[in-house]
């Protein structure tokens, strides 16, 4: 066989011209080499062209690669800058893609040399940096590229100019049939083949496969064991959750036969809101939008994925929950992402970040970087998300990501059919995230970094793009009879899925494959990106196919829905799977878990009384704490405005600096009418009480939709469970709580849960020592609104203005900020009263709806101080606070402003049910009368001076700060992304 | 009198077609999709139409450099024939990824007529991706779209903005009304960053040809059509500026006969 002909190009920006791309590795290099003197970075991209192409380089070199007016190229050597830099002295270091893993670039390429009438077999993309140094050597700029230019789970690292070309590609598979002995396997050696092969499938589960195939009469095959595998994963079957427990705490014993059903379900069922098209049953919860269209959203997890290569797991996350909602009904129509990470701090001392994990500031930026590829180049507003950090994600960040969509009234329901075709659509299948669902049902530990790089995909949002814009003509045209996206494991998760109800008949070897050399058994389990599976009946298969390519999306039959139960899977003639359906989701043996919960001892909020409170120093303290601080560095690299949707974008204000309480979007261009969205979270109060928690982060959900003019009364939610490793005792109690908080928080508030997803097992194994994440409830609430220019924004309007305080203060310090800027604990666990939110949520609703409200604010993290200096930051005015007008409450009885009450407690108490409404002097009367049975007070006044100031119970002044000093504290800690 | 026909070319990875639509169709014309391979099958499609837009995205990923890929399956067929639709006196409006792609495939500036690309639209300065309300201002007579003097409040939403060429072309640009738009600021001062987002010098914000009837601009004047679309509408001051664009794009079009 012949040498594959390869060449390489380089490219780079002509010296003189400004290069970002340097600049960024120049500065990244210099803080990862302080001692290095960094003197210069020149940044070089090389393609490596593989076939007729190598030939044809210089051409595709001038008209392709390289900009005329900008760039420089060279084939072969580095271009004559760097190549003179080198001579010099400086050092290059190049960083590649591994073979196999995705390199989105590579499909644009081909198609532009063919347009160019060359070809190329393959385009491989390798970044180059020319590095001039006083002391460097390669060692050193090795390890710094590792720390900052690469991450060696996706990429590898090389030294020197020369640059060695290689073609990879893997020999054909020649087809083996695996069988795995288990009929005379003892616990030990089923123990064994779970781990050896990969399966995270307990000795219990394993026990009842063998038991399967004992009565079976035969052994299985590798596939066998890995389809049981997915399905009864912790990722897929939500086995904790959904299963039995029994919960022994404080408040006595309790059993479940299946707790999530038990609770919040439940709550749904018992709501029986007319409005909710589908609930729990599809890939996401429908509620009716208009007479013709429905609204869905989901939130995913992709926390262990983005733990090893921040940038692919973040990216793949909103990815896959973009398919979800693809995948929702016959196909809904995506138009909002919603992102929210919990992090270490920034600041994290390197020391205590655990061997083989990523510093906080990395995955920030790898997790930004990713949703923002991924969501920006799908054309869909990331417009809603939030930021909580806390040192006990270092081992084991979490990354939510939501989408909603629009979907037709008459496209929400969907079933295969017997008969109908299995279509897969969309990019092909190769070895990426094999055993990805098996990988996030486990503990991460040291070794995961290594161990799981199959596990971590990069994705390719252009492909996901194609396939959207086909998708939706085919639902439109009626060809569809059912779709679902490809997630978690695979094929194997989606067409089993799809066919519970039939049976399905598989041919894995139709299917188009990435490279040569995939057994059936990894095609089969491989969750390679932006794939989705169609069941079309047969008369129709022709037109999706001819809908499809015109997007130039691979369409494979890869077999047929059956009407037989059983699940058949085929390489050539040869079967390699014969399942019945039933087993396969049913199979799974059901263990009573143990659930333990120990309250910690309440303790009162520790007050420093050897040093006098300072307020205003809290007031900054507080709006620079990471959980409160500016989030706009991230938001703008999101695309928040495309699809010409955004009414109340996320940052809101004079000059758009303050952040909104909930986004609001038109799905239908034009259209005034809306859909709010928001979030509610607390990890902070999840040791202390997680059923508050719970309570906590649906009233604040509900009361940001209030805030902004939607009705929490038409709301639905979303529960997203992130949880320690659940099989010990003391975090499933932890988890039981919680759940039955959101039970009675949605009963209470007659507000249906939609739709949820749990991800347990998020501990970090290092030295023999577990972190677990603090246990983390993330509530989404999404909402109808009419009319979107009723609604409201939280910056101060006009000086002169009231400030009302909606709602009641009680002393609620457990978890608050004000704790955690003090370096303080204990305090009263804020409790939710539903019956006065409900009150507060409609008062405060019918006064914005009547126009008597001209900025809406809720108390949350750092309570009314922070409300009320970010809707000053917002309007670019003042306000003045009177702390002794503020409506509180101690232990259930009116103890209006006692003097034992401090004004830090008044100014900074988190107690929920509370909204900070500015309303013009002559809209008082009528805006004091719908509040005639609802706690309220003016507390304050809008003023033209650029200061906040608060005038404590005592009448002294206990907060006078200048407005700009306050933005500076906001805007600092995440500015540039914490990196200054 | 007949309704203005535009097309809206679009392609993997475009992402403000519906956008665009919209905005066209509030103007008072009558829009349709066309794909970029429908196009290059048949490249005559494009005879009828008086308006083409190239809308905003991120075709084929901007995979290599924005807009590359779209340019060089455009040069063979669809380009000339959209050059004749330009010479018969149709106007052809790049929005962001669009404006990428007209400059690519020399369309833009084109300020000796030779085709070549003599400018290039190239990362942020700020290194990258921002999305963030602007003001522009019209500063030429020459536009088919624009009234010399008229601002218009809307998003940019890029990571490769920022405006190059030499020095030669860039005084011929400005000396020849080809400046389209500027970035500027509210109160009159020099819109250094964020009110210029990506360090294009001299503050450009969108050029057009010789003819005035090819435009290209990276901000989104169909972003903001309607009354909630602009960030301060809860603070008094009402969206649909970007509609001015189009409607006048829609008077030219049918003054033209197209």
């Amino acid at each position: 066989m012949s040498t594959p002909a390869l060449a390489l190009v380089h490219v780079s920006v002509r010296a003189g011209l400004r290069d970002p791309a340097a600049e960024q590795a120049e500065s990244a290099l210099r803080h990862a080499l302080p001692h290095a003197g960094v003197r210069a970075v020149r940044f070089v991209q090389g393609y490596v062209l593989e076939g007729d192409a190598a030939s044809d380089a210089e051409r595709i070199a001038r008209e392709i690669l390289a900009d005329p007016v900008t760039q420089e190229w060279s084939v072969g050597a580095l271009p004559d800058d760097s190549a003179a830099e080198v001579r010099g002295g400086a050092l290059v270091v190049s960083v590649a893609r591994r073979p196999g893993v995705m390199d989105p670039v590579e499909a644009s390429c081909v198609r532009a040399i063919a347009a160019l009438g060359s070809a190329a077999r393959s385009v491989r993309t390798v970044r180059r940096y020319v590095v001039t140094a006083e002391r460097l050597d390669d060692d050193a700029l090795r390890d710094a590229a590792r720390r900052v230019l690469a991450n060696e789970v996706v990429e590898e690292i090389r030294l020197g100019p020369a640059f060695e070309l290689r073609a990879v590609h893997p020999a054909p598979y020649a087809f083996r049939r695996v069988e795995v002995p288990l009929r005379g396997a003892d616990d030990a050696r089923l123990a064994a083949v779970s781990r050896e092969m990969g399966l995270s499938l307990t000795v219990l589960e394993m026990q009842a496969i063998r038991d399967f195939f004992v009565r079976e009469g035969r052994e299985p095959t590798d596939v066998e064991l890995e389809t049981l595998a997915q399905t009864w994963s912790e990722h897929c079957k939500h086995k904790t959750l959904a299963g039995a427990v029994r919960y022994r705490g404080p408040d006595g014993e309790r059993r479940y036969r299946n707790l999530l059903k038990e609770t919040v379900f439940e709550a749904t069922r018992r709501i029986a809101r007319e409005d909710c098209l589908s609930v729990f049953s599809d890939n996401a919860g429908v509620i009716a939008f208009d007479d013709a269209h429905g609204v869905c959203m989901k939130v995913e997890t992709h926390n262990h994925p983005s733990a090893i290569e921040p940038y692919g797991g973040s990216g793949t996350g909103i990815g896959g929950v973009i398919r979800d909602i693809l995948g929702t009904g016959l196909g809904a129509r995506p138009f909002l992402n919603t992102d929210v990470f919990c992090l270490a701090p920034p600041d994290t001392a390197e020391e205590d970040v655990p061997k083989g994990s990523l510093h906080p500031r990395r995955v920030l930026h790898g997790v930004v970087a990713g949703v923002r590829d991924y969501g920006n180049r799908m054309g869909i507003p990331t417009a809603s998300g939030g930021l909580y950090f806390d040192p006990r994600y270092v081992g084991n960040p979490l990354v939510f990501c939501g989408t909603l969509g629009l979907i037709p009234r008459d496209r929400v329901a969907k079933a295969a059919q017997p008969g109908d075709a299995i279509l897969a659509v969309g990019g092909r299948t190769g070895r990426d995230g094999i055993h990805g669902a098996t990988f996030s049902s486990a503990e991460l530990h040291e070794g995961s970094e290594t161990v799981s790089a199959g596990a971590v995909q990069i994705g390719n949002p252009i492909e996901e793009k194609r396939v959207l814009d086909a998708l939706l003509v085919a639902r439109d045209a009626g060809l569809l009879s059912a779709v679902t996206d490809c997630g978690a494991g695979g094929f194997s998760s989606a067409v089993g899925e799809m066919g519970e109800h039939t049976g399905a008949r598989v041919q894995l070897d139709r299917a188009p494959l990435k490279y040569d050399g995939l057994s059936y058994a990894e095609i089969w389990i491989s969750e390679a990106q932006e794939r989705m599976v169609l069941a079309v009946a047969p008369r129709n298969v022709a037109r999706v196919r001819e809908i499809f390519e015109a997007e130039d999306v691979e369409v494979t039959e890869l077999g047929t829905f059956t009407g037989d139960g059983r699940l058949q899977l085929f390489h050539g003639a040869e079967q390699v799977a014969d399942l019945p359906m039933e087993f396969v989701h049913d199979g799974l043996p059901r263990i009573e878990r143990e659930a333990v919960w120990d309250a910690p001892a309440a303790t009162p909020f520790a007050w420093d009384d050897t040093r006098g409170d300072d307020l205003g120093r809290d007031l900054h303290a507080l709006l620079g704490a990471w959980n409160v601080c500016s989030r706009e560095w991230v938001i703008r690299q999101y695309d928040h405005e495309v699809q010409g949707g955004s009414a109340v974008k996320p940052l809101v204000g004079a000059g758009a600096d303050a952040p909104g309480d909930a986004t609001v979007v038109t799905p239908i261009i034009g259209s005034p009418r809306g859909v709010a969205v928001s979030l509610g979270a607390n990890p902070r109060l999840g040791d202390a009480d997680p059923r508050a928690m719970a309570w906590n982060a649906v009233d604040e959900a509900l009361r940001n939709l209030c805030a902004v003019g939607a009705d929490p009364r038409r709301a639905a939610l979303l529960d997203n469970f992130s949880w320690g490793n659940a099989s010990k005792p003391d975090r499933l109690g932890s988890l039981v709580l919680a759940a039955e908080g959101l039970r009675d928080a949605a009963l209470a508030f007659g507000t249906p849960f939609v739709s949820g997803k749990d991800s347990l097992n998020n501990e970090y194994q290092v030295g023999g020592r577990t972190i677990a994440i603090p246990p983390t409830l993330l509530v989404s609430a999404f909402c109808v609104v009419d009319d979107v220019r009723r609604c409201t924004t939280s910056d101060l309007a006009a000086a002169g203005d009231r400030l009302y305080l909606v709602g009641v203060t009680r002393d609620a310090l457990c978890g608050s900020h004000l704790g955690l800027v003090r370096g303080t604990t204990g305090g009263a666990v804020p409790h939710v009263v539903p019956e006065e939110s409900l009150a507060v949520f409609d008062a405060v609703h019918a006064a914005i709806q009547a126009g008597l409200v001209r900025a809406c604010h809720d108390c949350s993290e750092g309570g009314l101080g922070v409300a009320v200096a970010e809707m000053a930051l917002g309007g670019a005015l003042g306000a003045d606070l009177q702390l002794a007008q503020v409506p509180f409450e101690e232990d259930g009885s009116a103890q209006t402003h006692a003097s034992s009450v401090r004004d830090a407690t008044l100014l900074y108490s988190e107690s929920p049910g509370r909204l900070v409404c500015e309303v013009a002097p002559e809209h008082a009367a009528r805006f004091e009368a719908l509040l005639r049975d609802v706690p309220h007070a003016a507390v304050g006044t809008v003023t033209a001076t650029p200061r906040v100031r608060v005038i404590g119970m005592r009448g002294g002044v206990c907060v006078d700060e200048p407005l700009e000093a306050l933005r500076a504290s906001f805007t600092r800690p995440l500015r540039d992304g914490a990196v200054s | 009198m007949s309704a203005v026909r535009a097309a809206v070319l679009r392609t993997a990875g475009t992402n403000c077609d519906a956008e665009a639509v919209h905005a066209l169709r509030r103007a008072g014309a009558e829009p349709h999709l066309v794909h970029l391979h429908a196009l290059m099958r048949a490249p005559q499609r494009l005879d009828g139409f008086g308006i083409v837009v190239f809308p905003g995205g991120f075709t084929y990923g901007d995979d290599i450099a924005s807009g590359v890929v779209f340019a060089v399956e455009m040069r063979e067929r669809v380009l000339p024939a959209l050059r004749r639709r330009v010479a018969a006196g149709a106007l052809v409006l790049g929005i962001c990824n669009g404006f990428q792609i007209l400059v690519r495939a020399g369309l833009l500036p084109d300020t000796d007529g030779s085709g070549r690309q003599t400018a290039s639209l190239q990362p942020n300065a700020s290194g990258k991706f921002e999305c963030r309300w602007v003001r522009l201002r019209a500063v030429t007579d020459r536009c088919a779209f624009l009234e010399r003097g008229q601002e218009i409040d809307c998003p940019v939403a890029h990571a490769e903005g920022r405006f190059v060429t030499d020095d030669a072309t860039h005084t011929h640009l400005a000396e020849h009304g080809q400046v389209a738009l500027r970035y500027v600021r509210a109160d009159g001062r020099a819109p250094e960053y964020p009110w210029n987002p990506n360090g294009s010098r001299d503050d450009v914000a969108g050029v057009c040809d010789p003819t005035g009837r090819v435009l290209g601009l990276m901000p989104h004047p169909e972003r903001n059509v309607e009354s909630w679309h602009h960030p301060r509408w809860t603070r008094g001051t009402p969206g649909g500026a970007g509609l001015d664009l189009f409607a006048r794009a829609v008077r030219v079009a049918r003054g033209d006969g197209c």
